[in-house]
């Protein structure tokens, strides 16, 4: 990864995580809100490609896992962001193709961080997580998280292609 | 090139390294390295996200009570230009009288109880995705906070604090179902234990299996040794629902809280706890309080532990 790259990223995932608990969570939405860290990381890294998406998301996911009010273990989201920007990347070739098949990235990847989280909190004895609310996190996570994902996937996706140092490194 | 030998080994150890820091910080007691770790991001992201609320919070109460805008008749627009200016002045002077009126209600709280509190603002709200109930607010060891404090408003407890940075402190919010206190029930005395339950009501545990128990009862906090985590006599909540479990060794009970933890504001950290129990000094004057029934079963008449 380049300079540039390296500090778009960075840019990008911070501001994410701070509007993240400063704006979306004091909602209170029903169902957990968007997560706008994964839709900041899946362009990223599907721009990226495995490797670097898989750097990107563990990045992303120590942000998460340290940025206050986190209280959980650190680590736990740098482990699901990690695989999460691994699996976004490896779907670089199908971002250019379609929309529909992004969308379908972001719903298969937002509904995996939540339930992949839950089961290493369960797993570390980090929270108690409960049936009902697991469901109602996952939906709602989902479906905002793809209602939000044509505002935010584009345009991130847009700078981090205009950030690629060099279309033929694509082994990167 | 999808998915090259580099590329799986630079993959299996980002996870290598994130299963060995959770586990460090699993098994790590209170001073581990990851502690400081989290420490200094506290004071790296803690001013950072005190000026993002300030940045959004005018924006967001503006947001919410603006409904629709705009007309193609200019006098229409006009009118409702004005109106809409008028209007928010009101909304916003409604704001500023709320919060002096929470604030009021924090300092009550806190002259009855004769408590010392740090006020504060919640300025970040933990994700639904984490499962644990968390805030930041905009106070810290700056102020006199450490870990381990008591946090009321002005309708009882919110939480206590689990985390300090210089200017910003993480709460654990008591809705959280890993959040456990001791209280004791108003009139009757009756000691238990109150658990989060996550987006229900709290669960109530009396320790005494015959105590009377009535749906209506309060509950203050019973107060831990040197007002850690726990300064005594802060409202809990009430009883809305007794469960009958026969042959069960506790007395449980389903509880809402005072406070309301989905519209946190203002909130005092209690940095100075009461020279003497304050009892119930603090409950709601209008509650309806449940006649204090001797309780029947218990043969030894619980004395309130002191702090």
């Amino acid at each position: 990864m380049t300079v540039r790259q390296v500090v778009l990223t960075g840019t990008l995932l911070v501001t994410a995580a701070i509007l993240q608990v400063t704006v979306v969570n004091p909602l209170d939405l029903p169902g957990g809100g968007p997560d706008l860290v994964l839709l900041v990381l899946i362009p990223l890294a599907m721009v990226q490609g495995p490797m670097s998406g898989a750097v990107t998301g563990f990045c992303a996911g120590l942000l998460v896992d340290l940025v206050p009010p986190a209280a959980g273990h650190v680590g736990s989201w740098a482990l699901v962001l990690c695989v999460t920007g691994f699996q976004a990347g490896q779907f670089r070739f199908d971002s250019r193709r379609s929309a529909l098949r992004t969308l379908g990235v972001v719903a298969g990847l937002s509904a995996f961080v939540v339930l992949a989280h839950a089961g290493v909190a369960l797993l570390f004895g980090e929270a108690e997580v409960e049936g009902h609310e697991l469901v109602s996190v996952t939906v709602g996570t989902v479906l905002y998280d793809l209602l939000l994902a044509p505002f935010v996937v584009p345009p991130v996706m847009g700078l981090a292609r205009r950030a690629e140092p060099d279309p033929s490194r694509l082994a990167l | 090139m999808r998915d090259n030998p580099r590329t799986r080994l630079v993959f299996v150890l980002l996870l290598l390294t994130a299963f060995t820091l959770i586990t460090l910080d699993a098994r790590g007691g209170g001073t581990s390295l990851l502690d400081r770790l989290r420490a200094s991001t506290q004071s790296v992201f803690g001013p950072i996200e005190r000026a993002a609320s300030a940045v959004v919070r005018p924006v967001s109460d503006f947001v919410d009570g603006v409904g629709s805008i705009g007309s193609n008749a200019q006098r229409i627009s006009e009118l409702e230009q004005e109106n809409e200016a008028l209007a928010l002045q009101l909304r916003t002077s409604e704001l500023d009288r709320n919060r002096a009126r929470e604030l009021d209600e924090l300092l009550g709280l806190a002259a009855l109880g004769q408590y010392r509190i740090v006020p504060a603002e919640v300025i970040a709200v933990g994700s639904a995705r984490g499962f644990i109930r968390t805030v930041t607010i905009d106070a810290g060891s700056r102020d006199g906070v450490t870990v381990d404090l008591t946090v009321v408003n002005g309708d009882g407890l919110v939480g206590r604090v689990v985390e300090v940075g210089p200017g910003t402190a993480t709460i654990l919010l008591l809705t959280d179902p890993e959040f456990v206190v001791g209280v004791r029930m108003a009139g009757s005395m009756e000691l238990g234990t109150v658990r989060g339950g996550a987006d229900g009501p709290m669960g109530l545990e009396l320790f005494n299996p015959q105590a009377d128990l009535e749906v209506g009862a309060v509950m203050v906090t019973l107060g831990s040794r040197n007002g850690r985590p726990f300064v005594p006599g802060v409202p809990v909540g009430t009883v809305v629902n007794v469960r009958s479990t026969p042959g069960a060794l506790t007395r449980s009970a389903d509880v809402r809280t005072f406070v309301d933890v989905t519209t946190l504001d203002l909130v005092g950290v209690v940095v100075e706890p009461p020279r003497q129990d304050p009892r119930d000094a603090l409950l709601p004057t209008p509650s309806p309080s449940p006649t204090p029934s001797p309780s029947v079963g218990s043969a030894t008449p619980t004395p309130t532990p002191s702090p």
